[in-house]
């Protein structure tokens, strides 16, 4: 027994180290991680990789709806290039995607300016001031087809009451003024959320900046310039970058206010698209057309990333 | 006395009148839907009388849009479908969110750099060959086709507002439980996420308006009365060939919108965390 005491001590290493345990395997961090991730990855794989690549396919076939596709390579990027209402979509595309993208920037930047003050009610305000961000787009967009509308535009109205103009502008009727109109619905969308994103940037800026810059003697502008602005490009690229991208790829707005009309004048590649694959079941001439978003928008992106390149931490 | 008049000039023009502007610019499109709503048609279509206000209110619009058309089952499918894709979101949010803001794993970057490359593809990039596969899989008019293609927007965007959320909780509290043998599943569950409520607030919130907001999906893949969503049934429904149905439009606008209005009212702080954590903190 005292033997056996003695030896039991230092006992060696007899455990037999235990068959594969399913357990224990996906408790390792990198087994584990892997089992969480697979699930959504197959799911986005499914419904954003496959038919991205498939509508690469499509875009080189010709390819009537239900019906099987033939073929073409790039025969449908030529017609598009050879399409006088392609070239024109594209100078729509850019002209919406730059004014907007503009009037937004300027315009939310003010506001985030104007509601970094301190006032009563601000957060009431504040949280009132992202409405039209939050509710539907196409919701209001209906009101605004009211607000615009070719007999009773309430715009209209208070022009003809004061004698400025008699019959008022057809908002949506006349093709430069319709490319107006939506620029303005857009910009009326999107504007909040550039303002609060903004005014969130702004108010990381410590106040000690700008009291010292003041000690220091520098105006209200040159506090803009050189703190202010500085500090916020970061937000700002990043706000741009989803704002161009949505802009450029904008569909409702178009589809509901204007269906690409009069003439063609306010059809972007989103709304052209939808056009000729549904309206005209060519699938893939549409998706040619789609497709041809992306090299501009890819350019824009790699653009705006190099004018930032070195400022990102 | 001075001193406080220039006060009191410099801050009408500096806040009270830009504010006034944009608040008016901002929220005429809102107003001027519930004035229209009540209106009757013979206040609505006339060019004489003043348009900002309603002489004689009137139900009429509300009572044809409830009675006439289906907007109650619009109102169902938007709903349902809303709040099922923004589960299933959720879910596969915290499956890829959790391991990438809080273990170490090969293949990170490549997921997180997948996960944000989904986030930033434009919709109409996918729409004409998921129509085709929709129709393959037999998933025209039906609710499934929907549910099932809202995830793919809604999925990136709450991983990415996770991660950042996930990233801000201290180790500590895992870590303890590790050592006192919990599995990985079981810190997960019952210690790590159960902190992380504000964040699913947040992203639970910004994906609802998100799914109630989509349109080009809907138009596609629903063609029918019975499984169309809000937008669609309105633009498709109220608007025959010439015809707007001005009143029951406005009137569908409005009680179309009031849902997430009043989500959004609840919920202010967290969906504007939400909205410039992307922004701020990147």
């Amino acid at each position: 027994m005292a033997s056996a005491h003695t030896q039991a001590l230092p006992r060696p290493v007899l455990r037999p180290r235990p068959a594969f345990s399913l357990r224990r395997w996906t408790e390792r961090e990198g087994v584990f991680s892997w089992l969480m991730v697979i699930p959504p990855t197959l799911f986005l794989a499914a419904l954003v990789g496959y038919p991205f690549i498939y509508g690469i396919w499509l875009s080189l076939e010709n390819r009537p709806v239900a019906q099987a596709g033939t073929f073409v390579g790039l025969a449908n990027f030529i017609t598009d290039l050879h399409d006088p209402v392609f070239w024109q979509v594209a100078q729509n595309t850019f002209v919406y995607t730059f004014s907007a993208t503009a009037l937004k920037m300027a315009g939310g930047l003010a506001l985030a300016l104007v509601m970094n003050q301190d006032f009563k009610f601000k957060n009431l305000i504040r949280a009132v001031m992202l409405l039209p961000f939050i509710i539907p787009t196409v919701l209001s967009t209906i009101a605004w087809m009211w607000i615009l509308d070719p007999s009773f535009s309430v715009i209209n109205w208070f022009l003809i009451h004061w004698g400025i103009a008699n019959p008022g502008p057809s908002w949506l009727g006349n093709p430069s003024i319709a490319m107006f109109s939506l620029i303005m619905v857009n910009t009326w969308r999107g504007l909040p959320f550039y303002a609060i994103t903004l005014l969130a940037g702004l108010q990381t800026i410590s106040p000690e900046l700008y009291e010292a810059a003041t000690i220091d003697g520098a105006s209200t502008f040159a506090r803009f310039r050189y703190i202010t602005a500085p500090l916020l490009k970061p937000v700002i690229f990043i706000v741009t970058m989803f704002s161009v991208i949505f802009t450029f790829s904008d569909f409702q707005l178009v589809y509901v206010l204007t269906r690409g009309g009069p003439a063609n004048a306010t059809h972007l590649f989103a709304t052209y698209a939808f056009d000729v694959a549904m309206s005209g079941g060519q699938f893939g001439l549409g998706a040619s057309i789609a497709l041809s978003m992306l090299p501009p928008l890819a350019l824009l992106i790699a653009g705006m990333a190099w004018y930032m390149r070195g400022e990102k931490t | 006395m001075a001193v406080e008049r220039r006060g009191w000039h410099v801050r009408a023009v500096k806040l009270w009148l830009p504010l006034g502007f944009f608040m008016v610019f901002n929220l005429f499109p809102f107003y001027w839907m519930t004035i229209t709503s009540l209106k009757p048609n013979s206040e609505l279509y006339s060019r004489k009388i003043m348009p900002l206000v309603v002489y004689h209110p009137t139900l009429e619009h509300f009572i044809n849009l409830l009675t006439e058309t289906s907007f109650l089952r619009w109102t169902y499918n938007t709903m349902l479908v809303a709040v099922v894709s923004t589960a299933i979101s959720l879910i596969f949010g915290v499956m890829l969110a959790y391991p990438l803001a809080r273990m170490r794993f090969a293949g990170a970057a490549l997921i997180s750099f997948a996960v944000a490359a989904t986030y930033l593809v434009p919709q109409p990039l996918l729409f004409i060959p998921l129509a085709d596969i929709i129709n393959h899989l037999g998933l025209g008019d039906t609710l499934t086709s929907v549910i099932l293609t809202y995830p793919t927007l809604l999925v990136p965007f709450c991983a990415w507002l996770l991660m950042g959320y996930f990233k801000s909780v201290p180790h500590e509290l895992e870590d303890a439980a590790r050592i006192d043998g919990a599995t990985r599943l079981q810190t997960m569950f019952r210690i790590f996420l159960p902190l992380c409520i504000p964040g699913f607030i947040s992203a639970g919130i910004f994906a609802f308006t998100l799914a109630q907001n989509e349109f080009l999906y809907a138009l596609i893949f629903l063609t029918k009365t019975d499984v169309r969503t809000v937008p669609i049934g309105a633009i498709a429904e109220l608007v025959r060939g010439d015809v707007f149905y001005w009143g029951q439009l406005m009137a569908a606008a409005l009680l179309g919108s009031i849902p997430v209005a009043i989500i959004y009212s609840f919920f202010v702080e967290h969906y504007v965390a939400g909205l410039t954590s992307g922004g701020v903190k990147a």
